[in-house]
This record gives structure tokens, sequence and C-alpha cells, in this order.
């Protein structure tokens, strides 16, 4: 992760540069600022979108990830080492109070941007850019301090809970130093699980004794207990019937109504434009368009082709998938929908 | 319909101790070994008269059929009376009830240590994976586990006992002393060799098994998870690997019982170990039918007390497990 020189500089020049109608952006040269409906930093905002002390909650940049391989198509024993870029040349910005939703198709290494996020790419991936929390930039160890500690992960599905541990422990988890310290957060889980809504004898259930829904709010209580700034959310509905799954994006927005951000990591374009603020197109291991919700109304508001491609395939407006011009941006927008 | 855990458990039992009685039977009956022969030893028999032979033969009953044998054995087996054993002449039951007490304390002492050790020392390399540790110790479970138990018997008599002088070169009790005024920690000082040797082969076993484990378990979602939630290796393993690690431990730990009693066999030989396996030897080489039919049911009702511990073990451990019952043995 490459560190930027003038962070300093630029932190001072937003205390005299915040204007009323302009915002000030801390991760960019001295003394630019911008419009609310300006793009920047490769986005355009959303009404909800702040900038409280200048800088975004979580800002990525150029981010690459690539992983050193043996070429998987030669034939064995001749194959040569091979670079596979996942992703690259990816920019993101989460705003304090909103739901960024990253929409892509599945298996397109989504994922990959949450590990890099977390510090926990696999040891033979290659990850370049830049990070920056709170206005501060990141390197590798200062991410992986953040885990748990500012930036939380909402996992996938109920495998991401120890099948031999009662939900209740995993919940309050193993971060306490002492035993009063351990107390509290059993008492905060406590009132975590009356708010959202779980019973009391949830907390003696093991995992595979939850149902569905119980899962998710159990997964989500485990990110909340450590109070995060950031919640990131991979794929948090597949499985869910529809009920579930808005009442689990509800959870997720109401936690940005609060004052956190969102990284909401999905492949479902409908239940993103539900809840999300603005919405991040990814495709081909990169995000073509960063865009607010209401762009989407109209596709004449949206950028890319590939945007608009998805807008027109959305049931609402026809399934309309554009055969002829492009097979494959069809075919990457059908397994989207 | 479905009878109750017990009864089936017992059926299987009682049919698990018919097999091995009736095909160690026929294994013995096929040995070539003449049991007059053998129990009267080369020159007695050389000199003796053909009656004086026959009226042997009957008197040990080896001129009967096998499946006359076999039954006449059974009828008095189901009373509780396994016969007479042609080389120790003592009844069976005896024979076996004083070779099992120091029999039983060396596998023991071998089968805590071999897991004990094999578990940390798989932890150890699956957490390093691919890093120092784990290859020394692959290395070392490679070279351990394709080494034969009674080599390795030799070489520690060589090393230990004849250079080094540290261990006595056999036998479970000092030479010469009376049987009284043989002390516990007399017995445990003649134990700690061989039973180091026996633990040897189980440890590379369960060690490169729980390896495996362990690196599946560090690779699994829920390790994934609490990593992402700030936990860093070492909290990882001791929160969730142990228990994840303590079912298929307990399975290749339940199962080690019946290799620790087959290493016992040789070991014993090297060390001069009076316990079962020396006996086991000693009952094939002179066709003591009895004694040896005696000491398989021993080590089979052995290694399904075994089996059974892991089964209700499993049900202890894996809360996932209520209400089934596992299908080990």
């Amino acid at each position: 992760m490459k560190e930027r020189a003038n962070r300093e500089t630029d932190r001072e020049n937003r205390e005299t540069a915040a204007g009323e109608a302009r915002i000030e952006c801390a991760t960019h040269a001295a003394g630019v600022s911008h419009h609310a409906s300006e793009k920047h930093h490769h986005h355009t905002h959303a009404t909800g979108s702040h900038h409280p002390g200048g800088h975004h909650l979580l800002t990525v940049e150029h981010l690459g990830v690539s992983f050193t391989m043996y070429d998987p198509a030669a034939p064995f024993f001749s194959g040569k080492r091979m670079v596979s870029r996942a992703i690259r040349d990816l920019s993101i910005s989460v705003h304090v109070g909103e739901v960024l939703a990253v929409v892509g198709a599945s298996g397109s290494g989504k994922t990959l941007l949450a590990d890099a996020i977390l510090g926990l790419s696999e040891p033979n991936a290659r990850v370049t850019g830049s990070i920056w929390f709170d206005g501060v930039p990141q390197d590798a160890a200062s991410l992986a301090r953040l885990r748990g500690n500012g930036i939380a992960l909402v996992p996938q599905s109920v495998s991401h809970l120890d099948p031999l541990m009662r939900v209740g422990d995993q919940i309050v988890g193993f971060k306490a130093r002492s035993r009063a310290e351990k107390h509290a957060r059993r008492a905060r889980m406590r009132g975590l699980m009356e708010a959202y809504g779980l019973d009391r004898s949830v907390e003696r259930l093991y995992p595979h004794e939850l149902s569905g829904g119980m899962a998710r709010r159990v997964l989500l209580l485990s990110a909340l207990i450590d109070d995060p700034r950031l919640i990131m959310a991979d794929e948090p509905t597949p499985g869910l019937d529809l009920d579930l799954a808005v009442q689990a994006l509800g959870d997720l927005r109401s936690f940005a109504n609060r004052g956190g951000g969102v990284l909401l990591i999905t492949h479902d374009l409908e239940l993103a434009l539900r809840i999300a603020d603005r919405v991040a197109v990814f495709r081909d291991g990169t995000v073509v368009e960063e865009t607010a919700v209401e762009n989407f109304a109209r596709p004449e508001l949206l950028e890319h082709p590939f945007s608009r491609a998805l807008w027109h395939a959305m049931p609402e407006h026809g399934f309309d998938v554009p055969a002829k011009s492009a097979e494959q941006l069809a075919e990457t927008v059908g397994s989207m929908l | 319909m479905r009878f109750p855990v017990i009864v089936r458990g017992f059926a299987r039992f009682a049919v698990l101790m018919v097999a091995v009685s009736i095909v160690t039977f026929w294994l013995v009956s096929s040995s070539p070994i003449d049991p007059v022969q053998a129990n009267v030893g080369q020159a007695a028999y050389a000199g003796m008269s053909a009656a004086k032979r026959a009226q042997l033969e009957a008197f040990w009953g080896s001129d009967l059929s096998f499946w006359e044998r076999c039954l006449g054995w059974a009828s008095l087996a189901v009373t509780g009376d396994l016969g007479t054993s042609l080389r120790f002449n003592a009844p069976v039951t005896e024979v076996i009830a004083s070779r099992a007490t120091g029999s039983l304390a060396l596998m023991a002492c071998a089968w805590v240590l071999a897991g004990v050790l094999g578990c940390v020392l798989g932890i150890v390399a699956g957490a390093c994976s691919g890093r120092m540790p784990d290859r020394v110790i692959r290395g070392c479970a490679y070279v351990l586990s394709a080494t034969p138990t009674f080599w390795l018997g030799l070489v520690a008599l060589m090393v230990f006992s004849v250079f080094l002088g540290w261990f006595p070169a056999g036998f479970s009790v000092p030479i010469g002393m009376s049987a009284s005024d043989v002390t516990l920690v007399d017995r445990a000082y003649h134990l700690v060799l061989p039973a180091l040797v026996l633990s040897v082969t189980g440890v590379a076993n369960i060690a490169l098994h729980t390896r495996e484990k362990t690196i599946d378990v560090l690779a699994s979602d829920y390790a994934r998870f609490a990593r992402a939630r700030g936990e860093r290796t070492a909290g990882i393993v001791l929160h969730h690997g142990l228990r994840n690690l303590m079912l298929p431990a307990l399975t290749l730990q339940c199962a080690s019982i019946s290799e620790i009693f087959g290493g016992s066999v040789l070991v014993e030989q090297v060390f001069s170990y009076p316990g079962l396996g020396q006996a086991a030897v000693t009952a094939g080489l002179g066709g003591d039918a009895p004694l040896l039919v005696g000491i398989a049911l021993a080590s089979a009702a052995l290694v399904f007390a075994g089996n059974l511990l892991a089964n209700v073990l499993y049900g202890v451990v894996d809360p996932r497990m209520k209400g089934a019952t596992a299908h080990v043995a």
C-alpha cells in the first residue's frame, strides 16, 4: 500500500477551505473542493452523502489484486508462472451515514475487495493501491489492527460460525482482556439481542439450530458488538426469502442511519436499489460506475453502457438484454438478475 | 423394528466374540505346529513311544476334529471357563489377568503419550504450515512412521540401556529381586523405555492427521470470520481449533488402540517385557490354542471398548449428535 506524502497538508487545508456549498475533500490535492453533485473521486454523491471532517469514511483508490500462479491452461509441467489480475484500478468511497452497494455478478471477485480492505488477502496475492479509513492512509499492518476495531465484516452464511460453540459465546467473542470486560460485552450482547428481537434462549443455541433469519442477525450482532464505524456485508441475502432479505438489509440501513457506513457487496441489484444510497457497478474486476441510486430512475442518468444495460435488463424495465451488441455483456447482466 | 442401543451394541459384541474365536481356532488348527511335540520338547518327543504320544494326544484332545474342539471349548467358554494354557499350565483367565496388568500399564502410557504428543505436534505443524516448525515435524513424522517398531526398540535398547545405561535392558522388574520387594517406582522405571518406543509409531500417525485437520480448520469460513474480527492465529487455534479438532482426534485416538496393541507384541518381545503381547507369541509358537484364543478375545474386547468409548464421547462432545447415534464401531 503506497502512502501519500502530502496527507498532513491535506488535512490542514480542509479546515480552512470548508465552505457552504463546496465540499472539501481530504484525499484531493491541496485546496481542491467540489459541489455536492459534482463528480469527484470517480463518484457522484447521493443526497445523504456527508463528508464530516472533510473526508470519506472509507476511500479505496486504484486497488489492484493479482495472483501469481501457474498457467492453468497449459499442460502439466510446462505451465509458466503467470500473473492473474483479479481486481484492477478499483476506486470506491463510503461516506458516513450511507450504504454503498457494490453490485456485480457472482464469482466476479467482489469478495477479494472485502479481503483487501480487511487485509486478509491470500499469501500469493499482490495488493496495490491506496486505502484510507477515516482520512488516515492504511497499510497492511494498520488494516489488520482495524479488523473488529473500526471495520467489521458481516459474512455470507452460518458456516462462518464455529459449529461447536454456543452462539452467545461467539457473539461475545474473545476480545475481552479481563473478566469484567467479558461481563460488559455479554451485557452489551444481551442489549443488542433484545434490540434486534432475538430471544434470550438463542444465546444457548448452536449454529445448526438457528433459522435463516436468526443466523443473519447473529452474524450482524457479531459485527455490531465491536461497535464498528464501517460494516462490510458480503452477500448477506442469498438463501433468504424476500421478507427476510429485506429485513436483513433494513438492519444494515438502520446502522447507516445511526451514523455508520455500510459497504454492501451483493449480486442483487434490485435489493441494493431498495436500501443503498449509492451503487458501484462492478464488472471484470473493477468498478465501472459509482453513482447515486436516484440515477437508476432513468437510464440517461447512467454513464457507463454496462450500467445502462443493467437498467434495461431489470424486470420492471422489460428484461431487455441487448443480445446483438455484446453477447458477453448480456451474459454477465443475466447472471446478476 | 429397532432395538435399543444397548441391545444392538451387545449383539454386535457377541457376534464379534464368536467370529474372533472361530477364526483364531481355525488359524491355530491349520498351523503346522504340533502341540504335543511343541510342549513335551524335541528330545523327549523323539524318545517317546507311539503309545505314549497317542495318550498325550488324547489327553490334550489334539486328535479331535476342528469342530469338536471348537464346540468343546465354546461350551465351557460360555460358563466363563476359557480352558487351561498348555504353556503356562494354568487357567487361561489367570494367565491373562496376571499378564494384563503389566501390558495395560504399558499400553495406556504409550496411548496417552502418543495422543498428547501427536496432537500438540500436529497442531503446531498445522498452525505453522509450510514454515520451519512444520517442515521439521513433518519430516520427523514421515521418518518415524516408516521405522519398524522392533528395530526402533533395539536401537533404543542399545543407546539408552547399553551405551548410556539410563534404563534397564528389559523385563518389568529388577532381575534377582524378590517379588515382595519390587516397588511401584521400579515398575515405572522399567516401563519408560518400552512405553516411549511403543508410543512413537502412534505419534507420527496422529501428528500428521491432526496437522491436516488443523490446516482445514484454519482455512474454514469460521476461522476467516474470527480473523476478520481481529483474532490472531494462536487465538483461533485455541478458541475454535481445539474443539473442532477434538472429534477427529477422538476417533483417531480410539482407533489407535488396535495399533498400540499390535505394536505391544513386538515391543514386549524386544524388551522381554512379560505382558499379553509376549504371552501371545509364546502361545502361538507353542500351539497353545486356549491361551491364544483367550488373548485374541481380550484384545478384540479392548478394541471394541475403544470404539464404544469413541461413540459415547461423540455424543457428549458434538452438539449436532444430540438425539442421534454414531456408527463408528
